[in-house]
């Protein structure tokens, strides 16, 4: 690679994160390589150090309650585990392969059908082997949310050259 | 009423693909393999939201042979352990209900590929009756 990146961005605290080049509203490049994301319409509404907010337009086939038209809740399952995994890769100064290790959901109540699902994820904590996450989903206000989540990450080792890192790589050269 | 009919009544198991089958230890869950279900594709595994979603569904579709026609059991809570990485390959599911009472019923689930002595995937869950 002969082109110098750009330095990375650095937050308050003079950190630096592996995916700062991805910070900012709808950049979508962080998450239209995974696969089930892309198929479900999952758009990135915002990224920030360690805090994601993702979209997920209705669609009928999401129902699993017909009888009211609402969304299956393993459907707002997915969304925030994208958002919380979204917000940990987000969160660390290097760039590191991360597993859900496990995640709860309170489902507080029901979405309202036919609108479109944000959740908004934060990593509160991140420690040598493991990343600790929270995050709402909501329909309308943020302060209104229709689901809760805490989840933990498993962080594997720092990656140099893998195809992952690589498509980011050329994911940011594009955008740059 | 029948998990199958359960299954087939909901959009989103449909989307999946999910069905239902009779095996020697119980009723077993399956969720056939695609890859748009993909979550890493340099693995490759499932996204973990599926596989959540999948055992949401297997609790559903379990809690449905035990309710009244007519009643959907709504979701309170669920919690999901990630035991190991789902390649590209059939998962299964097994539900138990641990308890059913008069308004809230208790679910576990076991999520694996080849071997049930290798989950990938546990969860448990509360729902409204």
């Amino acid at each position: 690679m002969s082109r110098e990146r750009e330095p990375k961005r650095a937050d308050a605290a003079g950190k630096t994160y592996a995916l700062g080049a991805f910070f900012g509203e709808g950049r979508n490049e962080v998450i239209d390589p995974i696969p089930h994301a892309a198929a479900l319409g999952i758009k990135v509404v915002r990224i920030e150090a360690g805090d994601a907010t993702l979209r997920l337009d209705y669609r009928p086939e999401f129902v699993g309650d017909p009888s009211r038209g609402l969304v299956f809740g393993g459907v707002i399952t997915t969304l925030m585990d994208q958002a919380l995994g979204v917000a940990v890769s987000c969160g660390l100064e290097d760039l590191r392969p991360i597993a859900t290790l496990d995640l709860r959901i309170d489902y507080l109540r029901p979405a309202d059908p036919g609108k479109s699902l944000f959740a908004r994820a934060q990593c509160y904590k991140v420690t040598r082997h493991v990343a600790f996450a929270r995050a709402v989903a909501y329909d309308g206000a943020e302060d209104d949310p229709f689901a809760n989540c805490m989840a933990t990450f498993m962080l594997g080792t720092a990656m140099q050259g893998s195809e992952y890192v690589s498509a980011l790589q050329e994911f940011a050269r594009k955008t740059e | 009423m029948k998990a199958a009919e359960a299954l087939a009544m909901m959009p989103y198991a449909r989307y999946l693909g999910v069905e239902v089958r009779k095996s020697d230890s119980g009723r077993v869950f399956v969720l056939p393999f695609r890859e748009d279900l993909v979550g890493n594709r340099w693995l490759p595994a499932l996204h973990g939201g599926v596989v959540g979603a999948f055992l949401e569904l297997v609790a559903t579709g379990e809690l449905f042979t035990q309710t009244e026609p007519g009643r959907v059991p709504k979701p309170i809570d669920f919690s999901v352990d990630f035991l190991r990485s789902a390649g590209p390959r059939p998962t299964q599911g097994k539900a138990t209900i641990v308890k059913h009472g008069r308004r809230i019923a208790n679910v576990r689930v076991i999520a694996w590929q080849t071997d049930e002595n290798k989950p990938v995937a546990a969860g448990t869950g509360n729902f409204l009756l």
